[in-house]
C-alpha cells in the first residue's frame, strides 16, 4: 500500500467525518429554543411579518432540506449574524482568533516545555523523589478544574505577590497594541521592536498561558514517561550500550528520539483538551478570545456565535487530528517506508 | 597459555520486592584468543546474565556482588565506567538475540554502523561510511549501498542478524560475546548466521563466546563448552569430549535429551524444572533433578575440579567416584 | 478475595473513604450543614474563615460551608444521572451494533465518530446552549458526551464473544440462542464498565463545574461548587480567597477520589486493561 495510500486513506477520512460534525451541529442549532424568525423580527412584530420571515429564513420546509441551507452557508463563509454586535458571526470571530491562538500556543509551549522534560527525568530517574512528585502533580493536576487553578495564580501572583497584572486583557490599560501582522502580540511586538508592547503583551499572556499548559500537561508527560520507560528497557537500548555508546548519549539521543515519534499521537487530544480549557481560561482571564466571545454572548441571550464557536473548534479538531496523524506518519520510519 | 578472558567466582544478584535473586553463583570460566567457546544452559541458566556482567551492563536491581573479569590482563570490573565504555564496542562487542529488537528502529542500518567507526575510531563521516559499506559486504549482504540506507524494518531477519554482527565487529573487537544469535531464525538462515561467525571469527581472529539453548548450533561451531544450570557451572570441556563423555549429569541428561533419527531411542526428558533462583537453597542447585544426588550435594556446593585434559567438572558424584583428581 | 487489595492500598483506601464523605454529605446535607444554605447574616458578609462560619461567608452573609455541602448533592446527582444514562445508553447501542452488524453497526459507529469528532466538553457546551439552562439539560448534554466511550467498549466485547462463539459453533451444529452470547458477554463486559464509569464519574463532576462556571447549566438559587467559585471569582483580586478556595478544593477531591478508586478497581479487576482512557 506504501505510504501514499495511507495519506491518502487519511485525508479522505475527514470529508466523513466533517459531514458528520456538520449534522450534529446542524441538530444543535435546530434545537434552539425560541423561534429566529421571532428573534429577528422584534418582539413587536406581527404573526404575519414573523411567517413571512420564517419563510424568508427557509424555516418552514423541511428538515433535509434546511440542512443543505445551513451546509451550503457554512461554505460560503455565513455563520449567521451576533444580535449583540449586530455584525455577522464570521467578522467577529476573525477579529477574535489571534487572541485564542495566542494563547493557545503559548499554554502548548508551557505544556510541551515542562512537561516533556518532565516524563523524560521521570522515566531516567525512575522512583526518585523528582519520580514521585511528577506524578502526583500528574493525578493531582488532571482532577484540578483549570478555572480554580487560574483563580489560586491570580490570588497567589497578583494579590499577594503583586507580579501579575489584573485580570482585564491582554495588554495594560496604557500601552496600545502593536501593528497587526499577525494579530499574535507577542510575535507582531517582536516583529516591529515594540518594546513597551512586547513586555506588557508577556506580561499579560504568562498566567493564562501557566494555567492552560499547566491544565493539558498531565497526559503529555505521562505519555513521555510510559514511553521513554518502556524504550529504556528495550533491546536495542541495551545493544546501544553494549558497543560502547556513552549513556547520556543512549538516553537523551536514541531513546528520546524514538519516545518522542509516539508523543505525537497524544498531541491531538491535548489539543481537544487546549479548546475546552481555552473558553474557561478566557473567561477567567478575560482574554478576549473566541471563547470569551462566545460566552458572554449567551448573556445577552445571543445563540448564534457559542453554536458557530462549537462548530469551529470540531472542525479545528478534525484537521489538527489529521495533521497530527500525517506529522506521525513522517516521523516513524516504519509507516514512511511500508 | 594466557586466556584472553578469564571470569572467576563471577556473582551477580537482583535485588527484588520478592527478595534476592541469585541470578549468576560464583561462575569461573576463560575464552582464549581465536576460539569458539559455548555457553549452553536452559532458559534461566544465568548465561546472558553473565554475558552482560562482563560487559558490566547489568542494570538495577541486578548487582555484580563478587568475582573479577580479566580482560586482556585488566580486572573489568575495576574500571571506571568511561574506560569500561571504551572496551565495550571496540575490544569486547555483542550480539543480541531477536535481531530486530536489537536494531534502532528509526535509525537507518547504515547509519547504526558507522556512528560506531565515528565513536570508536574517530573517523569522519564519510569515511564511516565507506567503512560500513565493506562491513555490509563483509557479511554477506548484497547491495550494501541501498541496504545501508534502509530501516531494519525493510529487513529479514537473518539480514537484520547480518547487520548486527557487521556492528559487532566493526571496529575489529578481540571478544565478540553472541547471545543466542540464532533462535528465531529459519534454519538454513540460523546455518548461515554460524557460519558467518565462525568465518568471520577466524579471519579477524576475535574470540566468540555463544550463547545458545541449543545443542546442536554448540555442536556445529564451538571449540569448547561450558555448561550452566540455574546459574552455576557445571561442566567445562572440549566439544567432542562433551558429547562423547560428559560427567556431570546435567550434561548427561541435555545430551541424552537430544532427538536422534540415527537410532530408535525413547526421547527423554529432563525431570522437574529449573529451581527458583530466589533465595535459593545452598549446595548444588541441581539437587532436585539429579539421579545420583547425595546429602552432601544439599549442604555444599560442588567445586570445578579437572577430570582430565580441558575436562573440568562441579559434581560430588563425580568426584567421589574418584575420576577427577584435584586442579 | 480481591477486596482485601482494595483496602489494603493506602491511597484507595482514602479514596474510598472520601467518596463516602461526600456522598454521605450529599445525602444528610439538611442534618449535617450547619446553617441554612439560603440564609443570609447581614452581620457576616464577605467574612472570611471563623468558628460561626468554618468556610466563610459571600457578599450575602450566607455560610459557605452549607452551601457547599447542598452543593455536593447537584454535583454528585448530575454526574450519577449522567454517568448511569450514558452507560445504559451507550451498552445497549453498542451491544446492538455488535451483535447486528451490517448497516446498524456501520450507521452506529459513524454517529459515535461523529460525536467524538468534538472534544467533550465544548460538545456540551454546545448542547446545554442549545436545550437550555436546566439540570436535566446538562445531564442529557454530559450523557451524550460519553456515550460513545460505552458504546465502543460494549461493541468490542460483543465482537470478540461472537468470534469465539462461531468457533464453537462450527464445531457443534446447530445455532446458539441469542440468551447465550449475552450470558458469555456480561461477564466479561462488567469490569471495564465499573472502572470506565467510576473514571467517567470524576469528568462528569468537572464538566459540570466547568459549565456551571461559565454560566450554562446550574442555575442560581441551586448551590453547585463550579458556580460558588464563580460567584467567587470576582473577589479574589481583592483578596477574599475563601470563596474561590473551598469550592474548587471540594472539585479536586471528589474528582481525585474518583480517578484514584477507578485506577485502583483496573489495576484489581482487570490490569491488562492498563492504558485504556
Amino acid at each position: 500500500m506504501g505510504f501514499g495510500g495511507y495519506l491518502l486513506r487519511r485525508v479522505l477520512l475527514v470529508v466523513p467525518t466533517l459531514a458528520g460534525v456538520t449534522v450534529i451541529s446542524f441538530a444543535l442549532t435546530y434545537l434552539l429554543p425560541g423561534n429566529p424568525a421571532l428573534v429577528k423580527a422584534g418582539a413587536l412584530a406581527t404573526p404575519d411579518v414573523v411567517r413571512d420571515i420564517e419563510r424568508q429564513m427557509g424555516l418552514d420546509r423541511p428538515v433535509h432540506v434546511q440542512y443543505w441551507r445551513y451546509v451550503s452557508g457554512l461554505l460560503r463563509g455565513d455563520l449567521g449574524e451576533s444580535s449583540s454586535t449586530g455584525r455577522p458571526v464570521l467578522v467577529d470571530f476573525r477579529q477574535r482568533v489571534p487572541a485564542t491562538l495566542e494563547l493557545t500556543l503559548a499554554s502548548l509551549f508551557v505544556a510541551v516545555a515542562i512537561g516533556v522534560p518532565l516524563g523524560v527525568l521521570s522515566a531516567v530517574h525512575r522512583d526518585s523523589l523528582l519520580d514521585h512528585v511528577s506524578r502526583l502533580l500528574g493525578v493531582g493536576g488532571v482532577a484540578m478544574p483549570s478555572f480554580w487553578t487560574g483563580l489560586l495564580l491570580l490570588y497567589v501572583f497578583f494579590y499577594l505577590l503583586g507580579v501579575a497584572p489584573p485580570p482585564l486583557g491582554r495588554l495594560a490599560a496604557d500601552v496600545s497594541p502593536p501593528t497587526r501582522l499577525t494579530g499574535l502580540y507577542v510575535i507582531d511586538a517582536a516583529l516591529t521592536a515594540n518594546g513597551a508592547a512586547l513586555v506588557s503583551a508577556l506580561h499579560h499572556l504568562m498566567l493564562p498561558a501557566l494555567t492552560l499548559g499547566f491544565a493539558v500537561m498531565a497526559p503529555l508527560t505521562r505519555m513521555v514517561r510510559a514511553t521513554m520507560l518502556e524504550i529504556l528497557e528495550s533491546d536495542y537500548v541495551k545493544a546501544a550500550w553494549a558497543a560502547g555508546l556513552p549513556r547520556r548519549r543512549v538516553v537523551y539521543g536514541d531513546a528520546l528520539r524514538n519516545a518522542l515519534i509516539p508523543v505525537i499521537t497524544v498531541l491531538g487530544v491535548i489539543f481537544g483538551f487546549l479548546m475546552a480549557g481555552n473558553v474557561v481560561v478566557e473567561m477567567v482571564y478575560a482574554w478576549p478570545g473566541l471563547g470569551h466571545y462566545a460566552v458572554t454572548a449567551l448573556v445577552t441571550k445571543d445563540p448564534g456565535p457559542i453554536q458557530s464557536f462549537v462548530l469551529f473548534v470540531a472542525v479545528m479538531y478534525v484537521f489538527v487530528n489529521l495533521a497530527v496523524d500525517l506529522l506521525y506518519g513522517l516521523a516513524d520510519p516504519r509507516i514512511r517506508f511500508r | 597459555m594466557t586466556e584472553l578472558l578469564e571470569v572467576r567466582d563471577l556473582t551477580v544478584h537482583f535485588v527484588t520486592d520478592a527478595g534476592v535473586v541469585e541470578a549468576v553463583d560464583a561462575v569461573s570460566f576463560g575464552v582464549r584468543a581465536g576460539e569458539i567457546l559455548g555457553v549452553v544452559g536452559e532458559s534461566g541458566s544465568g548465561k546472558s546474565v553473565t554475558a552482560l556482567a562482563v560487559l558490566r551492563l547489568v542494570g538495577p536491581p541486578g548487582r555484580i556482588v563478587g568475582g573479577a573479569v580479566r580482560f586482556e590482563g585488566a580486572d573489568l570490573l575495576a574500571l571506571s565506567e568511561e574506560q569500561m565504555r571504551a572496551v565495550r564496542g571496540a575490544r569486547i562487542s555483542m550480539v543480541f538475540q531477536s535481531p530486530r529488537t536489537a536494531l534502532n528502529p528509526v535509525l537507518t542500518v547504515g547509519r547504526q554502523i558507522s556512528r560506531l567507526f565515528e565513536l570508536h575510531q574517530g573517523t569522519s563521516g564519510r569515511e564511516a561510511w565507506r567503512r560500513t559499506l565493506e562491513m555490509l559486504t563483509l557479511v554477506g549482504i548484497a547491495e550494501p549501498e541501498r541496504r545501508a540506507r534502509q530501516y531494519a524494518h525493510q529487513l529479514s531477519g537473518g539480514m537484520c542478524q547480518r547487520v548486527m554482527i557487521a556492528m559487532a565487529l566493526a571496529t575489529s573487537p578481540r571478544l565478540l560475546l553472541a547471545d543466542e544469535p540464532t533462535t528465531g531464525l529459519d534454519v538454513s538462515i540460523a546455518a548461515q548466521v554460524l557460519d558467518l561467525l565462525r568465518d568471520l571469527g577466524r579471519r579477524t581472529g576475535a574470540a566468540i563466546v555463544l550463547i545458545t539453548h541449543d545443542l546442536g548450533v554448540v555442536a556445529e561451531v564451538c571449540d569448547r563448552v561450558t555448561v550452566m544450570h540455574a546459574g552455576q557451572l557445571v561442566e567445562v570441556a572440549d566439544v567432542r569430549t562433551l558429547f562423547t563423555r560428559p560427567l556431570h549429569p546435567y550434561t548427561q541428561a541435555l545430551v541424552r535429551s537430544i532427538p536422534r533419527i540415527d537410532r530408535d531411542v525413547a526421547m527423554e526428558p529432563i525431570p522437574g524444572a529449573v529451581p527458583s533462583l530466589l533465595m535459593p537453597e545452598p549446595g548444588c542447585r541441581y539437587a532436585d533433578r539429579c539421579p545420583r544426588v547425595l546429602d552432601v550435594c544439599r549442604r555444599e556446593r560442588p567445586v570445578l575440579l579437572g577430570a582430565g585434559p580441558e575436562h573440568e567438572v562441579a559434581c560430588h558424584a563425580v568426584e567421589l567416584e574418584g575420576a577427577v583428581a584435584v586442579r | 478475595m480481591r477486596w482485601r487489595r482494595l483496602t489494603g492500598n493506602r491511597l484507595s483506601f482514602a479514596a474510598l473513604c472520601g467518596i463516602l464523605v461526600v456522598v454521605a454529605a450529599a445525602l444528610l446535607a439538611p442534618w449535617v450543614a450547619p446553617h441554612d444554605p439560603d440564609e443570609t447574616d447581614a452581620e457576616a458578609t464577605l467574612s472570611s474563615v471563623s468558628l460561626r462560619h468554618p468556610l466563610g461567608t459571600d457578599i450575602y452573609g450566607r455560610d459557605q460551608l452549607s452551601r457547599l455541602i447542598h452543593a455536593a448533592r447537584v454535583d454528585l446527582l448530575v454526574a450519577l444521572s449522567a454517568t448511569a444514562i450514558a452507560l445504559t445508553l451507550g451498552s445497549t447501542l453498542g451491544a446492538l451494533a455488535g451483535y447486528r452488524g451490517g448497516w446498524v453497526d456501520h450507521l452506529l459507529m459513524r454517529a459515535v465518530d461523529a460525536v467524538m469528532a468534538f472534544p467533550a466538553f465544548i460538545l456540551a457546551m454546545g448542547i446545554t446552549a442549545a436545550l437550555g439552562n436546566s439540570t436535566a439539560n446538562v445531564v442529557a448534554a454530559i450523557a451524550i458526551t460519553h456515550v460513545p466511550i460505552y458504546t465502543r467498549l460494549i461493541r468490542g466485547e460483543m465482537l470478540r464473544v461472537r468470534e469465539m462463539e462461531y468457533a464453537e459453533a462450527a464445531r457443534t451444529v446447530g445455532n446458539r440462542p441469542r440468551q447465550v452470547i449475552l450470558v458469555h458477554l456480561f461477564p466479561n463486559c462488567v469490569p471495564p464498565l465499573i472502572v470506565q464509569a467510576t473514571l467517567a464519574m470524576g469528568f462528569a463532576v468537572l464538566t459540570v463545574a466547568a459549565l456551571s462556571f461559565i454560566g450554562l447549566g446550574i442555575q442560581p438559587p441551586q448551590s453547585e461548587w463550579g458556580q460558588m467559585t464563580a460567584e467567587g471569582a470576582g473577589y479574589v483580586v481583592s483578596g477574599e480567597w475563601w470563596l474561590v478556595l473551598f469550592p474548587g478544593l471540594a472539585i479536586m477531591a471528589t474528582v481525585l477520589a474518583f480517578n484514584l478508586l477507578g485506577d485502583t478497581l483496573r489495576d484489581v479487576l482487570d490490569p491488562r486493561m492498563r492504558g485504556v482512557r
